[in-house]
């Protein structure tokens, strides 16, 4: 459903600070696969999602989702095909705005937006049940600005909005690195059971091996712009952290460089 | 001396209210959109000329409102296009705008700096005349009231709603297919089209259009929007009261200016004076976040729980 054929990316060419981002990069996704994506910092792992969602241009190759080449469609108008999550609470919610309007706006995605009322009551109601499923207490406060939320309320918000229109690709970017490890274990869980229940097709950054392993049926590794390492299936079930590690340096020839991943082991 | 002041008041209320309503067109700008536009300094006087001189020929007052109006949401396309297409930061966008609309202004008067517009003449709605001024007052009370009430509901839509996003978080508003650059265009244009039909209204309450007329038009607008927003933003919440106390704030700021004048500040310095007030009441929430978050910081280390 989702390919991405050969892309490149470099930034600020030509310049002392010119970066390989990504080096040839090849991914095909099947529909309902739940892909988590490790690496070292700067391995091109949220370069890669921004290039999907088409945050930051390509050097080259192509991205296409269901047969329709994507590469060049600005962001706003292929972002009818994607639900994200960000790392930063504050990027996926407009904070001055109350919590059912941020939902009705991503109830809308996609679709012409008109002079009709911005939330219906019908949709109220509905949001409230999506609410309460959260059980974080956010079904009685439907008109609160989303400002007012903690980090994990709105994330788990964002999540509701990113799935509300089941998305042909679920996109995490690290979406739980910025939360406490209790509010981050909600949010994994919630997300785990949404890609389950709508049988949703994703993609998970994490820094959190453990996490990576745990989730999904599928793990690419990156390292320096490429992808180094891809398991799915029966051997995905038998990874640890260990055997993942020893894979690295197998492959890359250096350690795993990222303080970050080995701490929360 | 007090009584002769408060005899005098109606007019500074007036006037008050036609910059309320200018101001309204800056807060949606400035707050809704997170935009500083500089346009309105040449749109205000845009409006001003439009409707003097389609009045003086003859076309009927509200028409010429009308075409105020639009002419201000024409200058507000071009300041959106220069900022989204041209990628031109918004602030210079709004002065490469507001330059152009000097000239332009001059040619709609063709190339008088200052029209007269007399009231006996011609069959104006509002006027600075004494006799009439409870008229007048009324008048712009319902324009207000148009006003806010068709916003209020742009606003609740979901294309207001677009425009909303977009000035609240652009990232979150791109992630959600909405197309921040023509929502930042869409908000410029009617923010200078409130602009202009002020700039309208604000011509027949003086008796000319001026080519000087907008000068420092955006800080009086700021100024209006910021005493709004410091005296009223406990009590008003809502939408609609929030473009409410623009006008509030306008109508404080002019009989201020009324008080100062009387107590003997020379109108050659109103301009500095207002600048100042709007510098003190920008800085003013600064300086209490600055407090403020000493004072968090105190807190917690003394072992205040931080926001979860």
């Amino acid at each position: 459903m989702l390919e991405i054929i050969d892309i490149y990316k470099t930034f600020n060419p030509g310049t002392i600070n010119e970066k390989r981002a990504l080096n040839g990069v090849n991914l095909t996704l099947a529909d309902g696969d739940f892909v988590t994506v490790i690496g070292g910092n700067g391995a091109g792992k949220s370069t890669l999602l921004n290039m999907i969602t088409g945050a930051y241009s390509v050097d080259s190759g192509s991205i296409i989702i269901d047969g329709i080449n994507i590469t060049n469609m600005p962001e706003h108008k292929r972002a009818k095909y994607f639900g994200r999550v960000f790392q930063d609470p504050m990027t996926g919610t407009a904070a001055t705005m109350e919590i059912v309007e941020n939902l009705a706006l991503a109830a809308r995605r996609g679709k012409r937006r008109t002079l009709k009322f911005g939330v219906t009551s019908k949709e109220k109601e509905k949001y409230k049940e999506m609410l309460k499923v959260l059980d974080l207490g956010l079904e009685d406060r439907l008109t609160s600005k989303v400002g007012l939320l903690s980090g994990g309320q709105r994330q788990a918000v964002t999540l509701l909005m990113a799935t509300l229109q089941n998305p042909k690709l679920l996109l995490l970017d690290e979406h739980t690195a910025a939360l406490d490890p209790k509010t981050s274990a909600k949010v994994l869980e919630i997300s785990d059971r949404i890609i389950k229940n709508e049988n949703l097709t994703a993609m998970m950054v994490t820094h959190n091996m453990n996490d990576a392993i745990t989730y999904g049926n599928r793990l690419i590794m990156m390292n320096e712009g490429r992808i180094i390492l891809d398991i799915s299936g029966e051997e995905k079930k038998q990874l640890t952290v260990e055997t993942l590690l020893h894979k690295f340096e197998e492959v890359s020839g250096s350690e795993f460089a990222n303080d970050k991943a080995l701490l929360s082991n | 001396m007090f009584i002769e002041f408060l005899q005098s008041l109606p007019s500074p209320i007036a006037q008050g209210m036609i910059w309320g309503i200018m101001a309204i067109g800056v807060y949606i700008t400035y707050r809704v959109l997170d935009v500083a536009d500089l346009t309105v300094d040449g749109s205000l006087a845009t409006g001003g000329a439009v409707l003097v001189v389609l009045t003086v020929n003859g076309i009927n007052i509200y028409i010429a409102m009308l075409a105020a109006f639009i002419a201000g949401c024409v200058a507000g396309l071009i300041t959106g296009i220069l900022h989204t297409k041209f990628g031109i930061p918004a602030i210079l966008a709004g002065i490469l705008t507001q330059l152009a609309l000097y000239s332009v202004n001059l040619l709609i008067m063709d190339g008088r700096a200052n029209t007269p517009i007399s009231g006996r003449k011609y069959n104006l709605i509002v006027s600075s005349n004494i006799n009439t001024i409870t008229k007048t007052i009324i008048v712009i009370a319902i324009i207000i009231v148009i006003v806010i009430a068709l916003l209020y509901y742009f606003f609740g839509t979901e294309l207001g709603h677009s425009i909303r996003a977009t000035g609240a978080n652009l990232a979150m508003a791109r992630a959600n297919g909405i197309n921040t650059d023509s929502r930042k265009i869409l908000g410029l244009i009617i923010s200078n089209g409130i602009v202009a039909m002020s700039g309208g209204l604000l011509a027949q309450f003086s008796g000319n259009a001026d080519i000087n007329m907008g000068r420092g038009a955006i800080v009086i607008g700021l100024a209006a929007v910021i005493i709004g927003e410091v005296l009223l933003s406990k009590i008003f919440k809502n939408f609609a009261l929030k473009l409410l106390a623009c006008v509030v704030g306008g109508v404080i700021y002019y009989i201020v200016i009324a008080i100062v004048l009387k107590l003997g500040l020379n109108a050659n310095n109103l301009k500095m004076f207002s600048a100042a007030v709007v510098a003190i009441f920008l800085g003013l929430p600064y300086w209490k976040n600055k407090y403020a978050g000493k004072f968090k910081k105190t807190a917690k280390s003394n072992g205040g729980v931080p926001n979860a």
